[in-house]
């Protein structure tokens, strides 16, 4: 179980939460659409990084303020590392 | 040539304290060079090794498990086997194995206990009622056994089911396969260990790897703690894992890992002759031979390669269980496990080849990989054997990512894997 600190309403039990999975894909942009090959929508829609160490990933309180913000977690040890706002680049971590 | 199984050899080495069994595999030294290499020792990794030695003659193989056998997924599920897929790919490829199975303990001369109980899917609502007639219909066009069962044959089969009118979730009818059930998930992989050492297959285990030697965008062996071990050709069976076996080959993959919880009641006399799974309230329960009730449900959300999830995810399979059976409200619990499952966004596996020439891979069964283990390891070899994919499994192959033929078995195949 997980106890998550929501950037709004601090520390809270993980069934509050709802998973965002993989955090800092981005979307390609109108421009990029247009020319974009089909291994290219492949890439961005489906493949994963799904690291064992430290993943950088999303979620939303759903049963709470209904918030979303980035989580960097250990996905062996589950320990949360940091939380930080969407929009904020992976934050740079030592390697554990 | 392995001592037979059998009830006279089983007396003769009674009779001598049973001094006389042979050992059931070897545990050799790795060779400089194999022409196959499987990484992963489950039951789907031993399953390619025995049919690439049985069906394509190539013996001179290495199983590398970096445990010990049949110790990761293959030792942690609820042991259920069935067909009943929506999709004609998934239909022909579960059904390849179920046939596969229902010859597997003959086949293997190793008691893999496969029982045809027969599985139920229970429906709760009207539209349940509505996809599940679909999804029959669907099964019986590509030659599967399936059936619709009323509430009243279900309450016959499965007198301990709640079918009141006031239960919670009532039940409106359900599905049948016959022909599903339950196998003794450590006989598979012991039994399939045991007969492709037989034909010289190299088990290695407490082998781990921990690279690729890729020259030229060919594989040409694998890293490992005991060192290098050359291969023509090496296929990646490693569930969980397969993401960073793909890290460390090069490339990504549509699979991200989840654990997936499972847990054993306390041992109770016979009460339940069938399997149950109620994909809607989400829990899947038979009874192990031993007495004990197996049961599952569904995946915690995040990604972890933990090997544990969150209690309440249990919790929420315990209410569904006991919704479902009032009479189960006072059974203990004895041991509860996680495993991690490597699930794709279509939730069906990715058998065939990768970015890299001579490397295969065989992957993203998600929650649903041990009914298809003798399919899937018959597949595989086939695809490794020639080079080119199997029948069964061209339709599952990595590329179906880039043109978009994706197989969606999400609820169709009835969620609860």
């Amino acid at each position: 179980m997980l106890l998550i600190s929501c950037p709004h309403c601090g520390p809270r039990d993980e069934h509050e939460f709802a998973y965002g999975h993989e955090a800092h894909i981005a979307r390609p942009t109108l421009e990029q659409q247009n020319t974009m090959t089909d291994a290219e929508w492949a890439d961005y829609l489906f493949m994963r990084k799904n690291p064992k160490g430290v993943h950088f990933e999303r979620w939303v309180h759903a049963r709470g303020c209904r918030q979303w913000f980035n989580v960097a977690r250990h996905t062996v040890t589950h320990e949360i590392i940091k939380v930080y706002p969407m929009g904020e680049p992976a934050p740079k971590l030592e390697q554990k | 040539m392995k001592q037979n199984y059998s009830i006279f050899s089983l007396v003769r080495n009674a009779l001598s304290y049973h001094q006389g069994w042979q050992e059931a595999w070897r545990s050799p030294a790795p060779k400089p060079e194999y022409d196959v290499i499987i990484i992963g020792g489950g039951g789907h990794g031993l399953a390619t090794a025995y049919y690439l030695a049985k069906e394509h003659g190539i013996t001179n193989v290495a199983v590398l498990e970096k445990g010990w056998i049949g110790g990761g997924n293959t030792g942690r599920n609820t042991t259920i086997v069935r067909s009943n897929y929506l999709w004609d790919e998934s239909a022909h490829l579960y059904e390849h194995s179920l046939k596969l199975f229902e010859g597997l303990t003959q086949d293997l001369n190793y008691n893999v206990m496969f029982s045809q109980r027969g599985l139920m899917n229970l429906a709760h609502t009207q539209h349940d009622m509505q996809a599940l007639r679909r999804r029959v219909y669907a099964i019986q066009l590509n030659g599967i056994d399936s059936e619709i069962l009323t509430p009243e044959q279900i309450k016959e089969m499965v007198p301990i089911l709640d079918c009141s009118a006031s239960a919670r979730y009532p039940i409106m009818g359900a599905s049948l396969q016959r022909r599903g059930g339950v196998a003794r998930h450590d006989a598979v992989a012991w039994g399939f260990a045991r007969k492709a050492d037989e034909r010289g297959v190299d088990i290695l285990q407490n082998t781990e790897v921990t690279g690729f030697k890729i020259v030229n965008g060919v594989v040409k062996g694998v890293e490992t703690n005991r060192g290098f071990i050359g291969g023509k050709k090496v296929g990646i069976v490693v569930a969980g894992h397969s993401g960073v076996m793909a890290g460390l080959a090069g490339f990504r993959l549509p699979v991200e890992s989840h654990p997936l919880q499972a847990l054993v009641s306390e041992p109770i006399k016979p009460i339940l002759n069938t399997v149950v799974m109620s994909p809607q309230v989400h829990v899947y329960v038979s009874q192990s031979d031993k007495g004990e009730l197996v049961l599952g449900a569904g995946i915690d959300a995040y990604t972890s390669y933990a090997q544990v999830g969150s209690p309440f995810i249990i919790e929420n399979q315990l209410n569904a269980l006991t919704d479902l059976f009032p009479c189960f409200g006072r059974l203990r619990m004895l041991r509860q496990w996680g495993g991690i499952v490597d699930t794709c966004p279509d939730a069906s596996p990715i058998i065939g080849k990768t970015p890299v020439e001579n490397l295969f891979l065989n992957c993203g069964w998600g929650t649903g990989g041990f009914k298809a283990t003798p399919g899937s390891g018959n597949v595989f070899a086939h695809t490794i054997a020639t080079g080119e994919p199997h029948k069964l499994a061209q339709p599952f192959a990595l590329e179906r990512f880039t043109t978009g033929y994706l197989i969606d078995e999400h609820g169709a195949a009835g969620v609860a894997h």
